[in-house]
């Protein structure tokens, strides 16, 4: 899948980078690398190893499998059974058959437990790949729908009433502080041109920076080895929050989810992208 | 307590009224909370709900109306312990190596391997050495040298440290000591870190 020897021996390079975690100027110049690297990769976009786990993706996706002996190929991501191609730039979205506003991966869980006839509890229990582990199976599903979506623009609908409230939830969210150390998602990211240590922060409440980074994830992370799904990131944020780990898929992340898309809203998807 | 009832009591009302504009009511809020974490262990549980300050900050976005913002601040105040020794200022060395560290209270923290810490770098500039510093939070560079180590100055970065909201209602930084996140010791180093001239912070 890497075609070019020279890319991949930059990216070890980087992983080594990122995985030091060197203080001061070495974190810098990773992040200046990963840009020289994102830049390397719109050229030639398989280099990025997030492209791994998509290809793996879509063999999951069309593959019969689970009690039912059944693909995914009639899962109904929100365009009709079957069709991936843009569908992730229009989630999360209402959807009838459940009741309930989804989002890609919360979405691929439903379908993976109605249509293949898995059990729900195995689906969540562990969704998320450890450092240097090959992705998951969720992991592999959304890096691939995500993926089919490039170059599309975030374009989520509010027009159901469950659409709304899930953006309404998602906002208040952003904004509420908890836990021992008082953290809300706007603290960290309410404004613009901060940082933590030297890692820069987007202001995810102000479009024009939702628009850059929001459409990167699901995202490759050198540091880690492996895919980060966007309930993953969420995740991930609420246990530096020090709050406990939230169920994969949970009304919290998706209208989390719904919110940062609806910040993102005309932003350009370029996943996997690729990360520290 | 009765007054602590009555106050979190106006605070609900207010919270209710102004999710109510967003389309979005307190009930449905605290059930998508409950509902997104299922498997918590009782003694993290608290730590999905507010206390009345979380609460109301959340609500104003940090932005409070003044007669709240008083409110908070004098709770805060009241909610200072001070080291029973009265000594504001311990080991400044140690003061050093809490402000570098971030550990402690994340759920794969548990069993504690070492002391919670500050983590004061994530966010300020202090030792100017120190180039992997945070921007959340001001400059702390050279901050005890440009308020001539004064006593008055070091008793306000002990209570800023213990709790910023005395200060600064909704101040983004933690609440460290009135969150029992750092003890009056710990709270006591990064004071020294800060306001001892023999501190790097002040070279």
């Amino acid at each position: 899948m890497i075609r070019r020897p020279r890319l991949l021996l930059f990216l070890i390079g980087l992983a080594l980078l990122a995985s030091a975690r060197l203080a001061g100027a070495a974190e810098d110049a990773t992040e200046r690398e990963l840009e020289k690297y994102r830049q390397m990769l719109k050229a030639d976009p398989w280099s990025n190893p997030g492209m791994l786990d998509a290809d793996r993706g879509e063999a999951l996706w069309g593959e019969r499998r689970g009690p039912n002996n059944a693909s995914l190929e009639a899962c109904d991501l929100g365009k009709g059974p079957g069709k991936v191609e843009g569908a992730f730039a229009e989630l999360p979205r209402y959807f009838a058959d459940a009741d309930r506003v989804m989002d890609l991966e919360s979405r691929l869980v439903w379908c993976m437990e109605k249509l293949q006839g898995f059990e729900r509890s195995g689906l969540v229990a562990r969704p998320y790949s450890k450092a240097n582990q090959t992705g998951t199976e969720l992991e592999a599903l959304t890096t691939f729908v995500a993926s089919k979506s490039n170059g599309a623009t975030f374009a989520p609908s509010l027009q159901h009433p469950k659409e709304r409230a899930a953006l309404a939830l998602g906002e208040a969210l952003f904004f509420r502080r908890q836990g021992p150390l008082d953290f809300a998602c706007a603290t960290c990211h309410g404004d613009s041109g901060k940082r933590i240590r030297l890692q820069n922060l987007p202001y995810l409440s102000k479009p024009e920076e939702a628009r850059v980074v929001v459409g990167e994830w699901p995202a490759y992370r050198v540091s880690q080895g492996t895919v980060m799904t966007p309930q993953h990131r969420i995740a991930d944020c609420y246990w530096q929050m020090r709050l406990p780990l939230i169920d994969y898929g949970s009304d919290v992340t998706v209208a989390l989810t719904a919110y940062l898309v609806n910040q993102a809203k005309g932003g350009a998807i370029t996943a996997p992208g690729l990360k520290r | 307590m009765r007054t602590l009832l009555v106050g979190v009591g106006i605070a609900g009302v207010a919270i209710a009224s102004a999710l109510a504009q967003d389309g979005l009511d307190r009930a449905s809020l605290d059930k998508a909370i409950t509902d997104s974490w299922r498997r918590v262990a009782p003694d993290w549980a608290q730590r999905l709900s507010q206390d009345e300050t979380q609460a109301v900050c959340s609500l104003y976005r940090n932005n409070p109306p003044e007669a709240v913002a008083a409110t908070i601040q004098a709770r805060a105040q009241a909610s200072i312990k001070y080291p029973a020794d009265g000594k504001l200022m311990g080991d400044w060395r140690k003061g050093e190596k809490l402000a570098q560290s971030g550990y402690g209270m994340r759920f794969t923290d548990y069993p504690p391997r070492a002391e919670n810490g500050g983590n004061c770098f994530a966010c300020h500039q202090l030792d100017p050495k120190e180039l992997s510093y945070g921007t959340l939070g001001p400059t702390l560079a050279a901050y005890g040298k440009d308020r001539k180590f004064a006593p008055a100055e070091v008793k306000a970065v002990y209570e800023r440290i213990y709790n910023p909201q005395a200060a600064h209602a909704c101040a983004n930084m933690p609440r460290m000591g009135a969150n029992g996140f750092l003890s009056l010791e710990q709270i006591a180093d990064l004071t020294a870190y800060v306001m001892s001239p023999e501190s790097p912070v002040n070279k």
